[in-house]
Parts: structure tokens; C-alpha cells; sequence
């Protein structure tokens, strides 16, 4: 996509089939001479990782789809009997629930790599500005497809995350009951979140496509942030990260697979192995785990409506990131003071997440002996999530001095004294 | 096509049959566009069916002082309360001025009715002709729904600070008229149109 076309077609076949649909003249200029900077490290396989788990989400979505029933009476029995009668169902049902939980680990990996190595700024601000409606499909996929078990934290977590529209004045009633397709949470609400949940799995694949192409456009960026000069920074994508990609792959898969063999619903919540009850609320309402920081932002403000927009606000902000940080220097590798605050937000990310686990009125073990509840650890790290993007990334580029970069890629990764490297030597 | 290149006033003069052509289009495809979209998103409301459940009739001929039942109005679970007498009388002895929600949030009175607890109870219900009711009967009965005004959980009954509901998902606190006293909930739970349709059944709805 970068660069005029190296592909040669060899056999009568592929030259006839080049000059009238040149399909595979695009896969061989995107995934195969596609050239990439030699220094990518492990923190760059995280997109192909997560191409794989959008794949196994979909085929064993459309597989447990073949024996789900999205009916109020049936939902939950018809999932028990996925686990229990269906040929395999335990293992499909088990990858598919488990593989929630992975592409969202996966993403967050994809997501904070981006962070620390500046590759929102320009020329990659739409390439991240997709990857955020990306993120945003995909809580939407997951939160629908959270309740289609219709175990109690399903129907409750949908009774409480529909009423937050209902927190915007005027519109919010009418609107709720347009999602419920009727005066609460009922059947007409689950029969059209299964529609919608088999919806959004394709619409993400076609924002994928849309972010690889973006992607293709400007080229990977890379651990020194530094754009590439000439073709000795670079290697051909096959098969120097083909070979990377796969590896790192495999690892995750083995990640993936201990979690599906032997510790299938840890990431879930007991109390959705209780049917859906209308007439009893859990004692405890929480999201599943990647979820957890926005309720703890939610729940950080008194107010409902300034909670709910609280927790829009926070992944909108992503939406503006390019245009906040006002850095020259892209990656945080050569920016010492950067790179501290990027920790703590890190920190604070996984701090929110705990806060949001727990009951706001809880001492956090600990710090209870100066009077800190959850609730008060969920709003200070919620101001310092918001001050990462509002504050501190836009005051640190006038003020910070950043330390000295190397003129090239090549020059990061061979030393500026074997300027005649081999082209072949793998990055890390 | 040559003819018709001539009438099109390129000077922005004398405007063309093609140029009332496409804006006919443009004009056509807009308001067609939106009369087609409005099916597809209407049918998401409330279906006939659903709305045609909307009534819910109650016995409360068996229904004891201290007693409290949940019967289902809309879809969505209702309080009947038939309260005590000091139930009845902490819930009068508040200060409207105090209340966070003073509003009665009652659908028979409709807005800005002050949050007594008369303008609470079943005392606003309707009476159908030729039924007659005790006042003190009415006055102990409430209605409310049973889904918190913070996101929609149900309060647990005989719980918090005030002795008549507490929401276990955000900390809410309502009083023994249903009143918002304490925590994030921003309503008072509302109170549905109902009417005694004779001296043993109350409709809701």
C-alpha cells in the first residue's frame, strides 16, 4: 500500500487473475514484502494477536448461536445445555467466554504500547482514532453478549447499564424504553441484544480493515518513535514478523488454553449461574474485570448524571488524545519525565479497576486506618486519569527536556559504527 | 445534451430543467430517506402486545397492616405496602424542606406536587363510582415502584437508616413513604396511577 507493488505474478493463473481483480497482489504489498521497521518488539504483536481473537470469537459465536436461545424462558437452559449436551458445546462456549476476557487483555497490551510509544500523534491520529471506535464496538459486543446467559449479573447488569441513558434529561426515558422494546429489561430486550451482539463482531472486522489500512498508509511506528529514512531501517513483514507474530502468538495461546481447560469461569461471577430474577437485585453488582475501571469512574461522582458522563468522558477523551499531547518526540523512551507519569497511569488504570470491584464503602486494606475507602481511592485516581490527558500531557511537552535520540532506526538497533549491516538482523 | 448545457444558466442567472431536476432528487431522497428510516427505528419501542399489558389489578382485601407484597405493573416489579400506623406517622412527621426529592414523583397528581405523604399514598388514587374506602385504609396503602431512581436495582425492604427500604447496589436510602433520603438515587420512587376499581381491588395502571 506504500511504495509501488513488488508483486510479480508468476503462472498463467495468477496473471490473469492480477489483471482483472489483483487480490492477491494486495495481500503479497500488505503481509508479505510489506516493509516494516526492524526494531519492533514483543509489544507490537499484539495486533496480530488480536486479529486471532477476533477471529475465534466469531466462529464460535456463530457456532454457539446454532444451539443458543434468545428467549427469556429458554436463555438460561439452553446455555446449561451448550455446557452439558452439546457435542463439544463445553469447549466452544468456554473459548468464546474465556476469549472475551483475552481480547480484551490483549487490547489493553495493544492499547498502552501506543500510549508509551506515541503512536497516536500525528501522521497516526485517524489510525488511532479507529482503534478507539475499535474498543468501543468491542465493549459493546461484550456487555451484549454478557447478558444473553440471562443469569442474575447478566439481567442486572443490564437493568443497571441501560438505566445510565436514563440519566440524560428529557430524552433519557423515552430512549431507555426504545432499547427495552418495552417498560423494563424483558424479552424483547434480550431477543434484539443477540441481534445486535452477532452484529458487531463484523462491524469490528470491517474497522480492522479500515485500521490496517491506516495502518499501511504512514507504516508501523516503532520503539524509538523515530519515522523510517530509508530501506535499511526496514524488513520485509514476511518473514521476519510473520515469524514474531506467530511466536508471540503461540505464547498467548498457551495463556489462553490454561484458562479454558482448567479455569474456565474465573474471570466470570458466581452469581450468574442464578437465573435472571426481576423481583431480587444481587448483593453485589460489579462488570467483568475489564470493565471495572470506568464503573469505579462511574461511581467516583455523587451525581448520576455527571457519573455517567464522567465515564463517557473518559474514553472519549481518547478520541482527542493526538491533538493533547504536545510533544515533538513520539516515543516515551526518550522522555524521562513522560515516561514516570505513564507509569502511575498505568497504576491508576489498574487501581480504578480494583476500586471498581469493590464496595464503595470498604477501607482499602491497609490505608482504612487513615479513613480511605474505595470510593475515596476511585476519585482521586479518577482525577489523576483525566489530569494524564488534560494536564499533564499538555504542559509536559513545553516543559520537558527530552533526552538525546538516535538518528535512525538503524542506527538504534546496529550502533552508529556498522553503518554496512547485513539487512537480515532481527530487532530484540 | 448539448441543448440542454445551454439553458443550464452557468452564470447562476436562469436556473435549468436540470438543475430543478437534481435538486428534485436531492429533495426526494432526503425526505424519502427519513420516512424510511423512522420504521426501522420505531420498531425498536414498546410492541402493541407489550403496551396492552399495561394494567395490573391488586387484592389488597388480604393484605395485612405490616404487610408488603411485589406484584409486577409494566414489566417492572411494584411495592403494595400496607403500612403501620407509626409507619404512617414518621413518614408525616418529615420536613418537606428537608427531603433531597420534594417532589411527589406521584403519576396521579403529575408534577410539582409537593412530596407530602399524603400526595404519596393511596389517599391520590382514583375511586370508582359507587365504591366507597376508608380513609385510613387508603392513607396506609402505598404504591411505589420497586426499581431504585439510581440504576434500577430493588431496594431491600425493612432496611436502612430509615427503617423501610435500603438499595444494596449504591447505598440509596428511602423512607417509609418511599421518599429519597440518603445516598445517589435522585428520585423519590415513583408512585403509579392507580384506581380502586372496587373496595378489594386496586388497578394499577
Amino acid at each position: 500500500m506504500s511504495g509501488p507493488s513488488t508483486y510479480e505474478p508468476k503462472t498463467g493463473f495468477t496473471k490473469w487473475l492480477d489483471a482483472r481483480l489483483p487480490v492477491v497482489r494486495l495481500g503479497w504489498d500488505s503481509f508479505v514484502d510489506f516493509p516494516t521497521p526492524r526494531n519492533l518488539n514483543y509489544w507490537y504483536t499484539f495486533g496480530g494477536i488480536l486479529t486471532v481473537c477476533l477471529m475465534i470469537q466469531i466462529i464460535t459465536g456463530i457456532v454457539l448461536a446454532m444451539h443458543y436461545v434468545p428467549h427469556i424462558d429458554h436463555a438460561f437452559a439452553s446455555v446449561q445445555r451448550i455446557d452439558r449436551d452439546v457435542n463439544y458445546g463445553w469447549l466452544v462456549r468456554s473459548i468464546h467466554a474465556v476469549g472475551a476476557s483475552m481480547f480484551f487483555l490483549a487490547v489493553y497490551m495493544h492499547i498502552f504500547r501506543g500510549l508509551y510509544y506515541g503512536s497516536y500523534k500525528a501522521p497516526r491520529e485517524l489510525l488511532w482514532i479507529l482503534g478507539v471506535v475499535i474498543y468501543l464496538l468491542m465493549m459493546a459486543a461484550a456487555f451484549l453478549g454478557y447478558v444473553l446467559p440471562w443469569g442474575q449479573m447478566s439481567y442486572w447488569g443490564a437493568m443497571v447499564i441501560t438505566n445510565l441513558l436514563g440519566a440524560f434529561p428529557i430524552v433519557g426515558g423515552p430512549i431507555t424504553e426504545w432499547l427495552w422494546g418495552g417498560f423494563s429489561v424483558g424479552n424483547a430486550t434480550l431477543n434484539r441484544f443477540f441481534s445486535l451482539h452477532y452484529l458487531i463482531p463484523f462491524l469490528i472486522a470491517g474497522v480492522v480493515g479500515l485500521h490496517v489500512w491506516a495502518l499501511h498508509v504512514p507504516g508501523n511506528n516503532n520503539p524509538t518513535g523515530i519515522e523510517v529514512k530509508s530501506n535499511r531501517d526496514t524488513l520485509p513483514f514476511h518473514p521476519y514478523y510473520t515469524s514474531k507474530d506467530g511466536f508471540a502468538i503461540v505464547l498467548f495461546m498457551v495463556i489462553f488454553a490454561f484458562f479454558v481447560f482448567y479455569w474456565p469461569d474465573a474471570l466470570g461471577h458466581s452469581d450468574n449461574f442464578i437465573p435472571a430474577d426481576p423481583l431480587v437485585t444481587p448483593a453485589l453488582i460489579v462488570p467483568e474485570w475489564y470493565l471495572l475501571p470506568f464503573y469505579a469512574i462511574l461511581r467516583a461522582v455523587p451525581d448520576k448524571l455527571g457519573g455517567v458522563l464522567l465515564m463517557f468522558g473518559a474514553i472519549g477523551i481518547l478520541f482527542v488524545l493526538p491533538w493533547l499531547d504536545t510533544s515533538k518526540v513520539r516515543s516515551m523512551r526518550y522522555r524521562p519525565l513522560a515516561r514516570w507519569f505513564f507509569g502511575f497511569f498505568v497504576l491508576a488504570c489498574l487501581g480504578l479497576g480494583w476500586a471498581g470491584a469493590e464496595l464503595p464503602d470498604t477501607p482499602v486494606p491497609g490505608l482504612g486506618a487513615i479513613g480511605v475507602d474505595f470510593l475515596l481511592m476511585g476519585r482521586v485516581l479518577t482525577v489523576y486519569y483525566f489530569a494524564y490527558f488534560l494536564v499533564i500531557l499538555p504542559i509536559l511537552g513545553f516543559v520537558e527536556k527530552p533526552s538525546e535520540r538516535p538518528a535512525s532506526i538503524e542506527e538504534s538497533v546496529l550502533g552508529s559504527s556498522s553503518k554496512s549491516a547485513p539487512a537480515a538482523v532481527p530487532a530484540e | 445534451m448539448t441543448e440542454a448545457v445551454e439553458h443550464t444558466g452557468a452564470d447562476g442567472q436562469e436556473p435549468s430543467r436540470r438543475d430543478f431536476i437534481y435538486i428534485a432528487t436531492g429533495g426526494a431522497l432526503a425526505v424519502g430517506g427519513a420516512f424510511t428510516i423512522w420504521p426501522f427505528i420505531d420498531q425498536m419501542n414498546p410492541a402493541a402486545d407489550t403496551l396492552a399489558l399495561a394494567s395490573t389489578e391488586v387484592n389488597i382485601a388480604e393484605l395485612e397492616e405490616g404487610q408488603e407484597i411485589t406484584v409486577i405493573y409494566r414489566e417492572r416489579p411494584h411495592f403494595v405496602r400496607r403500612r403501620t400506623a407509626a409507619e404512617v406517622e414518621a413518614a408525616r412527621g418529615v420536613n418537606i424542606a428537608s427531603l433531597p426529592d420534594r417532589d411527589a414523583r406521584n403519576f396521579n397528581l403529575g408534577d410539582g406536587a409537593p412530596a407530602t405523604d399524603e400526595n404519596r399514598s393511596a389517599m391520590t388514587a382514583a375511586v370508582a363510582e359507587g365504591v366507597e374506602i376508608e380513609d385510613a385504609l387508603r392513607a396506609s396503602l402505598l404504591v411505589t415502584s420497586a426499581n431504585c431512581t439510581h440504576l434500577g436495582c430493588v431496594p431491600t425492604e425493612g432496611a436502612g437508616d430509615y427503617g423501610a427500604w435500603f438499595c444494596p447496589c449504591h447505598g440509596s436510602h428511602y423512607d417509609t413513604s418511599g421518599r429519597i433520603r440518603r445516598g445517589p438515587a435522585p428520585e423519590n420512587l415513583s408512585v403509579p396511577v392507580m384506581t380502586f376499581t372496587s373496595a378489594s381491588v386496586l388497578r394499577l395502571g
